[in-house]
């Protein structure tokens, strides 16, 4: 029999995650999955999951947890405070939890999401191949409410007890590497410049689909000509995981998971993709740099 | 007849391309190209093949520079393929925008179901939720602008018009197409489920028909 997990309470977002649904893109399905696919494997890889099994990706405000059978499970990810029955319990290693114990994992002291794995990885109903849940298109599981009971599968290997692993720190600061993107050429040379050289700070207003920025506005070079003085309509493209698409506003955003598979705003630049896991982690207010390279 | 494309590449990071092609027409004759060269094994290994307006994205490729190279010297059919089925769209024209853009074509709203189910359509692409295709086949003189105010629910199965496009929307979201008509039964467009999750994939013809089963009277 394996075990189910009670959601005492769910905190700001809780939702299930795991590699996403890559090669639906053209039917206008995001990739989604865990927006710190390395934390995720690293969590699942110290319980003896398969990497991409599912987890629980919390939201700065964590989550707690009871379930009605013994389970393994590590929070890693942004660091948290985690206690079982309210007994300090290790984070980022692996963690028994009795039958009906409480394993709260608390809010985050640094970075954004935390992770929760368990042995067995998260059982939910795949959609087109995936567990996660794709907020901007809806599929996949809820996000988790109060009272919401997921099911864990059966757990491949025994797990040792304690591992010790390397967890980055969340960033103080993002120095992001980009590459010029498709549409490099619908700013002015002095737009580029300041993607480069300006100081922006992650907003408040960031989320699964897209990291946005606050710092100087970014103008583009190219107008229709037409009177209205409004910019040129790029017809739809798709877009990649990491583009920094420029809305009217001209303040960058970054695509992450969740991101549209098609967009009508130019794309002045791509985020390398390793660079992702600290986009994932970079709180409200965080200072980013853009450098090329 | 064959040709040489007349294309350009664009980065988008380290491993992917998009690919600019002069027109609507152009990117669905390079489209079909790649999935054709997808099927017979010729292609490098590509994760994503997304088409826009006048794009296709090729995403997840291990050397776009590479592959970037070896495109200019395709030889492309022009025009999409056009051999593949029809799907039929049973319409009620019942939208409840249907007498504005009436006015917009210039006709009485009884024969807004004639003109817009003359043409055979193309999926020219999707996005925006899934299974939300984009379809190009309406003749310029029928585009209309989208409404100035969008609606903050459209409902599923609602058929709508915007600029080159004509679209059935899989679900209810909110929405700033001018809505002409209903879809009775919308659940066959998005089925997760199903081998073929949307109904309307890139590459897909579509007809739309009168509810009631007989084609509305083509536009003389």
């Amino acid at each position: 029999m394996t075990a189910k997990l009670t959601t005492v309470r769910c905190g700001a977002l809780t939702t299930v995650q795991d590699s996403g649904r890559p090669g639906h893109a053209h039917l206008g399905v995001p990739l989604s999955g865990a927006l710190d696919a390395p934390a995720m494997r690293l969590a699942n890889r110290l319980l003896g999951n398969d990497p991409g099994a599912a987890v629980l990706e919390t939201t700065l405000t964590g989550c707690v947890l009871r379930p009605d059978r013994d389970i393994t499970a590590v929070v890693g990810g942004a660091p948290c405070p985690v206690t079982v029955d309210g007994r300090p319990a290790a984070w980022g290693a692996p963690v028994r939890v009795p039958a009906g114990a409480v394993l709260e994992v608390g809010a985050v002291t640094a970075g954004v999401r935390s992770y929760v794995a368990v042995a067995g990885g998260i059982a939910a109903e795949p959609v087109l191949g995936s567990r996660a849940t794709d907020l901007l298109s809806g599929l996949g599981p809820e996000p988790l409410r109060d009272g919401d009971v997921v099911e864990v599968g059966t757990p491949a290997l025994p797990v040792a007890l304690p591992v010790a692993a390397p967890w980055p720190a969340p960033p103080a600061e993002l120095v992001l590497p980009v590459c010029p993107g498709p549409r490099a050429d619908w700013f002015s040379p002095a737009a580029l410049r300041t993607l480069t050289s300006a100081a922006y700070r992650v907003s408040p207003h960031s989320n699964r689909i897209g990291l946005r920025t606050e710092g100087p506005s970014l103008e583009r070079a190219r107008t229709d000509g037409l009177p209205d003085g409004l910019p040129d309509e790029l017809p739809s493209e798709g877009m990649v995981l990491g583009a920094v698409q420029v809305p009217p506003d001209g303040r960058p955003v970054i695509f992450l998971h969740d991101h549209p598979t098609t967009g009508g705003y130019p794309v002045i630049a791509v985020v390398a993709g390793p660079a992702l896991a600290a986009v994932a982690q970079a709180a409200a207010g965080t200072p980013v740099r853009f450098t090329l390279g | 007849m064959t040709g040489r494309p007349s294309l350009a590449t664009r980065p988008a990071g380290r491993y992917a391309l998009l690919v600019e092609l002069p027109d609507a027409e152009g990117a669905a004759a390079f489209h079909a190209e790649v999935l054709r060269r997808r099927a017979a094994g010729t292609l490098p290994p590509v994760r994503e093949i997304v088409p826009g307006a006048r794009t296709v994205l090729l995403d997840g490729v291990p050397d776009p520079q590479a592959l970037a190279r070896t495109l200019t010297g395709w030889d492309v059919p022009p025009g999409a393929a056009d051999d593949g089925d029809v799907v039929e769209i049973a319409v009620r024209y019942d939208g409840p925008d249907l007498a504005d853009v009436a006015a917009l074509w210039g006709v009485a709203p009884e024969e807004v179901a004639a003109r817009h189910s003359s043409p055979t359509y193309r999926v020219a692409f999707c996005g925006f939720a899934p299974g939300f295709g984009y379809l190009t086949g309406l003749p310029p003189r029928l585009h209309v602008p989208r409404r100035s105010t969008p609606r903050t629910r459209v409902p599923a199965g609602a058929v709508a018009l915007a600029g080159p496009y004509s679209a059935v929307y899989p679900r209810s979201t909110p929405g700033g197409w001018q809505l002409i008509g209903t879809m009775p039964d919308p659940r066959p467009l998005w089925d997760p489920t199903r081998e073929r999750a949307a109904l309307l994939a890139p590459g897909t013809r579509v007809r739309f028909v009168t509810a009631d089963g007989i084609p509305a009277e083509a536009e003389a």
